[in-house]
């Protein structure tokens, strides 16, 4: 089987050349509907994998003060105040009681949202940080995710501008790239990853990628149907430019108002086409080259 | 709920989930109101106005469960002819006294059960020093009134408690409402059609709260108003239903089951009084003759007694009542530590508390713990409660000063609750026994191995002493087996003590089994049948997939392992489900028993029709229409014809520190909150202009309480590592404040500094036609550990709920500008040029 760099793959444990009775791909199904931004899973996934504790610093970013993914941090929640103007209170759908006399009053207020979000690395199924790894220390599990080997990698950084969606980065004090192994330790011992497990509100919901991307289709026609018309699934979708995350979401907003990128594409999907243009190009030069000697000669 | 109480979150939205609509009343928009169907924002300490609109919407427009109120609470019972409500005295009740600030509740009683109140006096105020008990002791049933009162089943008598409630409430109008609260009425019309339409027959509706309801200076009556409105609307005894504290730390409801408190014994028994409880008789000689379950208090005392004092407990001894220490007043939190601060306490135990940064008004904390001959602190970290003699803010300030504090603090590490066998009891009552996981490495102990081997190391210095004084303790059964290393005392040795035994030694499964002649020993009726059958009952674990929805096999709850109490109500008078939707426990005329999901709250083969024999007594003397078996007259009390302090009914009073009159009344605040003069401990006057801004506290996610278990923790720390207060747009534009910048907070108690967050989750309301700013202080905060900074508690007063001595944390006023406070003296010199400027003096607001 070749290497595909992008579009929809079926299997990709198989794709890296694990055998046929590999284990199904898993990844998780962040649900922001119902996620009550208490951090759990951040501070689980801390405990789990001894991810070093970061400075303390108060960000001013709403109750946010992790501020993004990175070597140190696994889990990311953010936080997303809104205030628009106030609409017309919203109907219940219950059947009115007789109200008291009385005349209503207009409220000028502004109606808020908070939006939480629990981010992770996306698990792509074209990662373009284990493409471009040179030492291998980047690899596809057996369970179709993406894992860094510490004792590997050598600190190239060449992960770090790959990722997509900002994902990678590397440790400070030593050098190497860190990054979310949805728990690969837990795995093979049968346990789902630390945040999942600690999740109160089944936010983050572990599966294999086929259940969740079902759970995820249901749950966001559920909720459109009940008229949170803003309902979308982000990571999803096989056909997108990543092939599809292993770890995917659905969110209130737009993906933007939550820091994602709105249309991520592996960054190696070009590599081929950029091998052959440049040997093309190489061919060209040589050519020329060759031709500007010719031409001397005459 | 979702900020203090992640975990528990999880079950509001599965609710939400299957189609429960969530409101969420809160002054800021929290977690909670991100996840809520509606936020009802509303200035901090005006809840009763909101409760009390809702109780009137329900009484204007006849929307209660007219069944379930006539049947079950006290609607029909005639109030006596001299009770005067705040209708008529313009904010009091009958039976004021200006001179002692306190009420003579005569006039509240029933009529026709006036020789049962009489016996009622012993809970209820005869001077200051002995009102003290009387509200705790309803954490499981009502005070005593014996007897049935005169009754109107129609409702129709101006004397009856259902005429009374609504005269009482009338003025509670949803305009009122807006004025008082900041509730748009169209908000306020949203949530009483929501809560109306959604109880009766098939549904029911839930209320949970939390100290945000239960830190005022009428923090009791909050709760009443919930349970009016609960009752009219049937909503308790239901599946679904019920009004559900959520407690600040796990096991708070067990610290109260078997009490922290100075004036509780275990199970709800009252400290006997050191002058009129001389001896047994005289201490129960009131509920001896009542008549419900606290009929048998007698029997629930003498099997303590045996417990405790073992076979040296006797008839002929009065089971050795005489042992046990007595009240003489007013021993609470803040009482103590002004008797600290006189200097007539002495010694301090601090277990698992951090009153320097967690208490209100922290500063007069410090000055009890700085005049103290000795502290002992028992906590996982070294908190400022054991360290203010060298960083507390008055050594800064030069209001204390380490080389003059001579107390001499102690410092035991604890184990936590990884490290120890024990139980947890959380707010519905259930038990849940936890396993140690690991030893506790160095010094570290459980609290079980503390006072085990405190003890046994006392009664070895006592051995030979000959003092009648150290006869308690020498005579106390102490045998506990020990394990391990470390000499652990075995806590299912203590769980199966705490349970009782019978006569012949073996385990007891329920109360009802205990016996007054000192052939049971029991030490806590309640949790009697936590160990039926030799059995760990806490420590079931069976799955709830594997067993029916009210799950019994999971944990054990008291009493009796029944998971709602009070479910006799669940079933109408004669005993048949409400509803299908609701059914719970019914009346099973073949069998000629109580049945159902859940054990049945009441005697199992009471039929619905039983009517009581004239004079029987306890128990004997329900109907079977009594579903609320605490109570002497089996009823729900809408009215509380005894037993509190501050009126049988609630009324709206403003807090100790607002911007605004009360609106309903002529009386300002709760006429008998308890106020302390002392010059750490000024209020600010009413509507104060130096003072303009309404100020709440909380607590976030990621912090627990004063911050021993969290501030200490690095993952914890980097989540939330700053002391920051929440303004509002308009409150920062008016102040100057800068989002990312520095406050400084001020009361007539002190200026703290915190970093500002400018968000619109705090809004600023309408008030009174006036827009009121509110400063919101998560109160986390302290000197030690990785997250530092101010205390939020040091700009909050001490002044109390009357009933149950709680500290009004929730709301007083305040000023905010822009900056860092002054440091050293200055930072008192500040307070002090508002204390001027404001015009206080010892007087105001006492």
């Amino acid at each position: 089987m070749t290497n595909q760099l992008y579009g929809p793959v079926d299997d990709v444990a198989a794709q890296a050349g694990y055998p046929d009775d590999h284990p199904e791909r898993v990844g998780f199904f962040t649900d922001t509907s119902v996620c009550i931004g208490c951090k759990a899973c951040e501070v689980a996934c801390k405990e789990w994998n001894g991810v070093p504790d970061t400075d303390l610093d108060l960000l001013g970013m709403s109750y946010d003060n992790t501020g993004d993914l990175g070597a140190n941090t696994w889990r990311h929640v953010a936080f997303v105040e809104q205030a628009q103007p106030r609409e017309e209170l919203v109907d219940l759908g219950m059947p009115s009681v007789g109200p008291p006399g009385g005349q209503e009053t207009a409220e000028p207020g502004r109606d808020v949202q908070w939006l939480m979000m629990s981010d992770v690395c996306k698990h792509c199924t074209h990662a373009a940080c284990l493409d471009v790894c040179p030492t291998g220390s980047l690899f596809r599990t057996e369970y179709g995710t993406v894992v860094v080997q510490e004792d590997i990698c050598n600190g190239c950084g060449y992960c770090v501008p790959a990722c997509p969606y900002g994902v990678l980065d590397l440790r400070p004090d030593d050098g190497r790239a860190w990054k979310c192994t949805l728990c690969y330790d837990r795995l093979s011992d049968g346990l789902e990853p630390a945040c999942a497990k600690a999740c109160p509100t089944d936010s983050i919901q572990f599966g294999t990628v086929a259940e969740l991307r079902e759970r995820a289709q249901e749950r966001v026609e559920r909720l459109r149907a009940a008229g949170v018309e803003s309902a979308q699934l982000y990571g999803e979708d096989p056909g997108d430019g990543v092939g599809g995350d292993g770890a995917f979401f659905l969110l209130l907003d737009e993906p933007e108002v939550y820091g994602l990128p709105p249309d991520p594409v592996v960054t190696t999907r070009d590599l081929s086409s950029m091998w052959r243009h440049a040997g093309a190009a190489a061919v060209a030069a040589a050519a020329g080259i060759v031709a500007a000697f010719v031409g001397s000669r005459r | 709920m979702a900020e203090c109480h992640p975990v528990g979150f999880q079950w509001v939205m599965e609710a939400k989930q299957r189609g429960a609509t969530v409101f969420h009343v809160d002054p800021r928009f929290t977690r909670t109101s991100a996840l809520a169907d509606v936020h009802v924002p509303l200035r901090a300490g005006t809840d009763i106005a909101l409760l009390g609109g809702l109780i009137n919407y329900v009484l204007e427009n006849e929307l209660e469960f007219r069944d379930y109120v006539l049947a079950y609470t006290n609607a029909s019972a005639i109030v006596d002819e001299r009770f005067r409500d705040t209708e008529d005295l313009d904010g009091l009740f009958s039976g004021y006294d200006p001179q002692s600030r306190m009420y003579h509740p005569e006039s509240w009683e029933y009529q026709g059960a006036e020789a049962a109140a009489a016996a009622g006096h012993r809970d209820m105020p005869k001077g200051k020093a002995d009102r003290h008990g009387a509200a705790e002791r309803t954490g499981s049933g009502g005070p005593a009134v014996s007897g049935k009162p005169d009754s109107d089943p129609t409702l129709q008598d101006p004397r009856c408690v259902y005429q009374i409630l609504k005269r009482h409430f009338a003025r509670y109008t949803p305009e009122m409402v807006e004025q008082i609260c900041g509730i748009p009425q169209a908000m306020f019309r949203q949530i009483a059609e929501a809560v109306t339409r959604n109880s009766g027959r098939d549904r029911t509706t839930a209320w949970v709260y939390s100290v945000g309801w239960t830190q005022h200076t009428v923090g009791v009556q909050y709760i009443r108003t919930a349970s009016i409105l609960q009752l009219l609307l049937g909503n308790i005894g239901r599946p679904g239903g019920g009004i559900l504290a959520l407690r600040g730390h796990a096991s708070i409801q067990g610290s109260t089951d078997i009490p922290t408190l100075f004036n509780l014994l275990p199970g709800y028994i009252p400290m006997p009084h050191a002058h009129h409880d001389e001896d047994l008789d005289a201490f129960v000689a009131e509920d001896a003759g009542s008549t419900g379950f606290w009929g048998n208090m007698r029997a629930y005392t003498v099997s303590l007694l045996k417990a405790w004092w073992g076979d040296g407990a006797t008839a002929e001894n009065d089971y050795r009542f005489a042992y046990l220490p007595k009240v003489s007043g007013d021993h609470g939190t803040y009482q103590t530590v002004l008797d600290q601060i006189a200097g007539t306490v002495k010694g301090y135990f601090v277990i698992g508390e951090n009153p320097a940064v967690g208490s209100a008004n922290t500063k007069l904390q410090r000055l009890g713990l700085a005049n103290l001959e000795w502290l002992v602190v028992r906590d996982l970290q070294l908190i400022e409660t054991a360290t203010f003699w060298k960083n507390a803010p008055e050594i800064e300030t030069g209001e204390l000063s380490t080389d003059t504090i001579a107390t001499e603090v102690f410092f035991l590490p604890a184990a936590a609750h990884t490290e120890k066998d024990g139980t947890f009891t959380n707010t519905q009552r259930l038990l849940q026994w936890h396993a140690r996981a690991v030893e506790p490495r160095g010094d570290q102990r459980s609290d079980l191995w503390f006072y085990y081997h405190l003890g046994r190391r006392i009664r070895e210095k006592l051995a030979d002493s000959t003092d009648e004084r150290d006869r308690p303790i020498l005579e106390l059964t102490w045998q506990y087996p020990t394990e391990g290393r470390l000499a652990e005392p075995n806590a299912e040795a203590v769980l199966r003590e705490i349970n009782g035994v019978g006569p012949d030694g073996s385990a007891l499964s329920s109360y009802t089994q205990l016996r007054d002649d000192g052939s049971t020993a029991c030490g806590c009726w309640i949790y009697c049948g936590c160990y039926a059958d030799e059995i760990n009952q806490p420590a079931r674990r069976k799955p709830g997939s594997e067993q029916s929805w009210v799950a019994p096999e999971w944990a054990w709850a008291w009493p009796e392992n029944r998971r709602i109490i009070y479910n006799r109500a669940s079933a109408d008078p004669d005993g048949r489900p409400w509803s299908e939707r609701k059914a719970y426990v019914w009346w099973d005329a073949d069998q000629e028993k109580w049945t159902g999901h859940d054990t049945p709250d009441f005697e199992a083969t009471k039929a619905p029709d039983f009517d009581p024999e004239p004079g029987a007594k306890a128990q004997d003397a329900l109907a079977g229409i009594d579903a609320f078996i605490m109570q002497t007259d089996g009823k729900a009390w809408l009215y509380v014809p005894t037993g509190l302090l501050d009126g049988p009914l609630p009324a709206h009073y403003e807090p100790q520190e607002s911007p605004f009159g009360n609106a309903l009344y002529g009386q300002q605040a709760n006429p008998v909150r308890q106020t302390y003069r002392h010059p750490a401990n000024r209020y600010h006057p009413t509507a104060s202009e130096v003072f303009p801004f309404v100020l709440t506290t909380y607590r976030l996610t990621e912090h627990h309480t004063a911050g021993g278990m969290s501030r200490f923790l690095p993952y914890l720390s980097e989540l939330q590592p700053e002391f920051f207060c929440e303004v509002s747009p308009e409150l920062a534009e008016q102040r100057g404040l800068e989002h990312g910048g520095w406050a400084t907070i001020v009361t007539a108690r002190t200026a703290v500094e915190a970093r500002v967050l400018v968000t619109e989750r705090l809004r600023s309301l309408t008030v009174q036609g006036r827009t009121i700013h509110q400063v919101g202080v998560p109160y986390h905060w302290g000197a030690n550990g990785l997250s530092t900074g101010d205390s939020g508690n040091e700009l909050i007063s001490a002044a109390l709920d009357p009933n149950v001595q709680i500290p009004e944390s929730k709301v007083a006023t305040c000023d905010i500008v822009a900056g860092r406070r002054p440091r050293g003296p200055a930072r008192m010199r500040l307070v002090d040029d508002y204390r001027e400027r404001a015009g206080i003096t010892e007087q105001t607001g006492t």
